[in-house]
């Protein structure tokens, strides 16, 4: 087999809960700052969510917000600043050779939702429901908004990965970059959860639904006291190229994608297996040509569900035992659970590592479960550590879907 | 129900569904088409609203009647002044 072309990050797109941009992001992390919030959940009263306050008009017209869904909006503003983090000429590249891979976890059930609801208001007489619903609803909408708003004609399409779509629609982009596909690829992922109340009332009645007082307290992941997921939305798009067009633009390369994985449990719909999440990260360091020795940050999944974070624990514990240096970290404290885009936005909170040496920590661990201790694991406070060369990121999701992505430091 | 205030109530609708046009100087005898940026499926928000807000049903076969503000004047006039505006 042909040895295949690197793929490096050259640049960086978000909006989360705390932060409209990387550095924002980053700073909110080391800083300790959660912003998580209450908001009223159609019949469900209010509930704590992570919600995004990104300049929207920013990229499109107020005619163009008017007919795009959330997550349409929020893949709109994250791809531009990717490509504008990316100092790629844009209006002299090739739109042709541009690839949009946005990984969901789930669209459509805002807009349905919504539907249902306006159509009760006129007796569930179906000659109300929008003509917009189905360019709405589509599986690719979020993907397709991006290439509408930025006149892209290359492929576009969305990766349903549930919680492991961030990480999935970078692999996608990854993989399409080195078959030669396209030249220019921007991908991660997006969420609009927030805006369904089937969401909430689902995980609600999972028992996996947090709660607390202060909303900046309710997602708490390995914290013994944790009671759920707080849903949010959010997204993180990068620029991706082959690591010869990258250098040859003089790109700033943030970092090169060293491995990847992706498998399935093939048992439980929601409770993940360990022992499949041990080969998913084991299948990503073999690709990398890395042992877990060479892993400096593993930035986790978890999501504060009393049964999943042990279980990532007892993988990790497997995986990274003889691995004294490796520190762990995990972001759903500070912004709780942006599902399509966890993964991508986790690695980009952890991507300044590279260049501060700082790891951020996990927030919201007032009593650590005993059954979630780890070695390595940073809380409360960033550690500062000697140097940081490589991040792997854990995602995963429903149905079994586990997803690994390897980073590391670009070197000539 | 005039013809100027059934103009101006098409306009409140267009003025929701195209919201960056300047709706100051549309000319009512030109076709809303025309002189704003409104494609296929605006033009479906506008028969929505007129269902949704005002109870008026417009068939396929009588969308071109609605083209202009003159001709929507013309076309919705019997059919608000059934609805007793």
């Amino acid at each position: 087999m042909n040895k295949l072309p690197r793929i490096v990050i050259t640049g960086v797109g978000l909006t989360a809960p705390n932060g409209n941009s990387l550095a924002e992001f980053r700073a909110n992390l080391l800083a300790g700052k959660a912003n998580i919030r209450e908001i009223d959940v159609r019949y469900m009263g209010k509930h704590p969510a992570g919600i995004c306050d990104f300049d929207a008009k920013k990229y499109q017209s107020r005619r163009e917000l008017r007919t795009s869904t959330r997550a349409g909006s929020i893949a709109i503003y994250c791809a531009h600043e990717a490509v504008a983090d990316s100092g790629i000429n844009w209006d002299a590249t090739d739109k042709a050779r541009v690839g949009v891979y946005v990984g969901i976890t789930e669209h459509g059930n805002v807009e349905t939702e919504n539907e249902i609801y306006n159509i009760s208001q006129f007796g569930y007489d179906t000659k109300f429901w929008t003509h917009h619903h189905n360019p709405r609803t589509v599986a690719n909408n979020p993907a397709g908004e991006v290439t509408i708003n930025m006149q892209i004609t290359g492929p576009h399409y969305t990766i349903g990965a549930a919680c492991a779509a961030g990480n999935a629609g970078v692999i996608q982009a990854a993989q399409m970059l080195q078959l030669g596909e396209v030249d220019f690829a921007i991908a991660g992922g997006v969420s609009e959860s927030p805006g369904t109340f089937g969401i909430f009332a689902g995980f609600k009645n999972q028992t996996a639904l947090a709660s607390h007082d202060d909303p900046n307290k309710a997602s708490r992941p390995f914290d013994k006291a944790r009671n759920g997921i707080v849903i949010s939305e959010g997204g993180c798009l990068y620029t991706l190229e082959r690591l010869d067009d990258a250098l040859a633009r003089g790109a700033n390369i943030i970092a090169e994608i060293a491995g990847w994985y992706i498998n399935s449990d093939a048992g439980d719909t929601v409770l993940p297996d360990p022992v499949r999440q041990a080969e998913c990260m084991r299948g990503a360091l073999a690709r990398a040509g890395m042992k877990p020795q060479d892993i400096d940050i593993v930035s986790t999944h978890a999501t504060g569900t009393g049964k999943g974070d042990v279980q990532e624990i007892i993988a990790m514990r497997d995986v990274f035992a003889d691995c004294p240096n490796t520190k762990v970290n995990n972001t759903k404290g500070f912004i709780g659970h942006c599902m399509g885009a966890a993964g991508t936005l986790e690695l980009a909170g952890n991507l300044g590592s590279l260049t501060d040496s700082t790891v951020h920590p996990c927030i919201n661990i007032d009593e650590l479960d005993p059954d979630c201790a780890m070695q390595g694991l940073v809380i409360g406070a960033p550690e500062k550590v000697a140097k940081v060369d490589t991040i792997l990121n854990n995602s995963f999701g429903m149905l079994g879907i586990n997803s690994t992505l390897i980073v590391k430091r670009f070197v000539a | 129900m005039t013809a100027e205030e059934i103009k101006q109530i098409v306009l409140e609708i267009v003025a929701d569904i195209a919201p960056d046009e300047d709706l100051s100087n549309v000319k009512p005898d030109v076709k809303l088409r025309e002189q704003l940026s409104l494609d296929s499926m605006d033009f479906l928000d506008i028969v929505m609203e007129l269902r949704k807000k005002h109870g008026i049903e417009v068939p396929e076969a009588d969308y071109p009647r609605l083209a202009s503000l003159d001709s929507c004047a013309e076309y919705l006039g019997p059919k608000f002044a059934e609805k007793g505006k």
